[in-house]
């Protein structure tokens, strides 16, 4: 890949005054009109319904009755929430610095002029192109005990050899993970390679005259140059672990038992299954919130704050 | 070690670090292409052999039973007419949807870049921030809303729902193209008396070529990669092809026909993996230019 731009160009400045004078307007604001109602409805009216929603008694349909946070506190003493908001901390934080560390290390690998360069490239970024459903499928398959790794295994002499974590409560969601590093590990090196390709090719020459190791380099250097291609990849991988639900649904269903259950899944079996939509509307305020507390600061720093410093 | 040098050319020297950066890269490789080495040889192999042999090996006795048997007649719930069921519809929600998102994100991508108008911006804004927010917020008031107008369950509603929430992405992707288009070309059509609609027929969208083609692969894989839209919004007749899989994989009684399930999965696979192949850079390209969404 040349060069990756993931900053937003603004809108050239220059010819603001000529397009100022401009006074056909109309087609072009009944050409926005359809997004605009959507951006209303959906976007804002919906959501805002969704957060009323879970201030209700609702259950099978919606009342408009007020609650106040009875659904919220049902919902903090809830066990399947409960294990869900663990869940998707502990496959948060390990799928985040997993595809960090994982992506890194294939780039610097790939970045070492090595023949074959593309087909290594390709190889670690096809799972991203396949859908979570099958990726868990594959996953399921591949780590079941019955016929999967640990027969394989066992059938190679190491009669003892046990890994059954798929279906054991403890270690299932660590399964997940494992699905997840090899769907989104690819996507982290494809951004960390474009990253390197950027750094200043005299920057390698400086160092090696000074003598200093190459890991060195990449560690104080280079990393530390790497920082925007970072914040895109925490940002990229963030929204994927709010979003996961398909691989969970592929691959556990959220078991053995309640194991593996994630936020997404809890709202959808309320909302859908459960009939109980003043718990799942709480469920889904709880994980817009925390959306919303994460983003904010990336939010600030990368579109607010800019413009202040340099307006 | 010297060998890690990153630029310039290199000869063909093996020394222990270079042994080194194959031998992990291999490695890697090797994790990544596992699973779908696994696919491809348990579709391929009869059930008997699955349940004795080991699962790396390549069929003793290769039959292709277990791909006509999940496109043709497997399982999906109550009816077995396979997954090609999924495809097709697959094919039918993809092609509506891909067309009005990518029409949809060139005009607004377009309004927005090159015509004042108020409040756009704030819209805009708004837009990108909703593209972060989990969609399990927007799913039941969308229900309720496609349930009172009477398309909840239909093409029209999954089409629908794909147009809506491709929104940010496309019109980011349109507007970042077009914000770096020269701003005198359409000064100049200006001048010679254009319109909204004939500049954009005639000047700006034969120049979008490229971001058509990005658009095109992250939508495809996109749409066609959707589980919980499909879940949700498209109706029992028109299950894309992600839902059938998980039909079939997840809700068999007695014992799984593991064959049938992996010929299955890499059926559903395989038009992003086309995609994905054929595209090779443009991919990424895709990816990037969508990252702000993600």
């Amino acid at each position: 890949m040349d060069t990756i731009s993931i900053h937003a160009p603004s809108v050239p400045s220059g010819g603001a005054k000529t397009r100022r004078r401009m006074k056909v307007r109309l087609p072009a604001a009944l050409a926005l009109l359809p997004t605009a109602l959507v951006v209303l409805i959906v976007y804002i009216g919906c959501m805002l319904w969704t957060v009323r929603l879970s201030f209700t008694s609702s259950t099978l349909l919606p009342k408009l009755d007020w609650v106040g946070l009875a659904q919220y506190s049902r919902l903090f003493a809830n066990d399947r929430f409960l294990t869900s908001a663990s869940n998707i901390i502990i496959f948060g934080t390990l799928f985040i610095s997993g595809c960090l560390i994982i992506g890194f290390l294939l780039a610097v690998f790939i970045d070492q002029n090595v023949r074959g360069e593309g087909l290594f490239r390709t190889l670690f970024l096809y799972p991203y192109s396949m859908s979570f459903v099958v990726t868990g499928v594959a996953w399921q398959w591949f780590l079941n005990p019955g016929l999967g790794l640990q027969k394989l295994v066992r059938d190679m002499g190491f009669e003892s050899f046990t890994f059954d974590w798929i279906v054991n409560q403890r270690m299932a969601i660590y399964t997940i993970v494992i699905a997840g590093l090899w769907h989104g590990a690819g996507l982290t090196m494809a951004i960390m390679l474009a990253g390197l390709r950027g750094v200043d090719k005299d920057l390698w020459k400086a160092a090696k005259v000074d003598g200093i190791p190459t890991w060195r380099v990449y560690t104080s250097v280079v990393l530390p140059l790497l920082r925007p291609m970072v914040v895109t990849a925490v940002v990229l991988l963030t929204t994927g672990v709010v979003k996961l639900y398909d691989l969970v649904v592929a691959m556990t269903l959220g078991g053995p038992g309640i194991a593996t259950e994630v936020p997404a899944k809890f709202v959808m079996d309320h909302l859908f299954e459960r009939n109980n939509i003043g718990l799942g509307t709480a469920a889904a305020t709880i994980m817009l919130i925390t959306v919303v507390t994460v983003l904010a600061p990336w939010v600030y720093v990368r579109y607010v704050r800019p413009q202040g410093r340099h307006a | 070690m010297s060998a890690a040098v990153p630029q310039g050319r290199r000869p063909g020297r093996l020394t222990v670090g270079r042994i080194g950066v194959y031998a992990f890269l291999v490695t890697a490789a090797l994790f990544f292409l596992l699973p779908l080495w696994i696919m491809v040889v348990t579709s391929l192999k009869p059930m008997e052999e699955i349940r004795l042999g080991n699962i790396l090996a390549l069929p003793a006795a290769m039959t292709i039973e277990a791909w006509s048997k999940a496109w043709s007649s497997a399982c999906t719930g109550l009816e077995c007419n396979g997954i090609s069921v999924g495809f097709w519809n697959s094919v039918r929600i993809l092609i509506p949807s891909l067309i009005l998102s990518i029409m949809a994100g060139a005009i607004n991508g377009y309004a927005l870049s090159f015509w004042r108008v108020k409040g756009a911006n704030v819209m805009f804004g708004i837009l990108l921030l909703g593209a972060f927010i989990p969609y399990q917020v927007f799913l039941y008031p969308l229900v309720r809303i496609f349930s009172l107008t009477g398309i909840y369950n239909s093409l029209t509603c999954i089409v629908l729902v794909h147009v809506i929430f491709g929104l940010p992405t496309m019109t980011l992707l349109f507007r970042n193209y077009y914000a770096g288009l020269p701003i005198e070309l359409f000064k100049a059509a200006r001048i010679d008396g254009g319109g909204f609609w004939s500049i954009f027929f005639r000047v700006i969208l034969p120049m979008s070529t490229p971001i058509v083609v990005v658009a095109t692969i992250l939508q495809v894989t996109g749409i066609w990669n959707d589980f919980i839209f499909g879940l949700t919004f498209a109706g029992r007749e028109n299950l894309p092809m992600t839902v059938q899989l998980n039909n079939i994989v997840n809700s068999t009684q007695g014992e799984r026909a593991y064959n049938v399930d992996m010929a299955a999965t890499m059926l559903a696979a395989l038009i992003p993996l086309v995609v994905y192949f054929v595209s090779g850079r443009w991919f990424v390209r895709g990816i990037a230019a969508g990252a702000v969404k993600g």
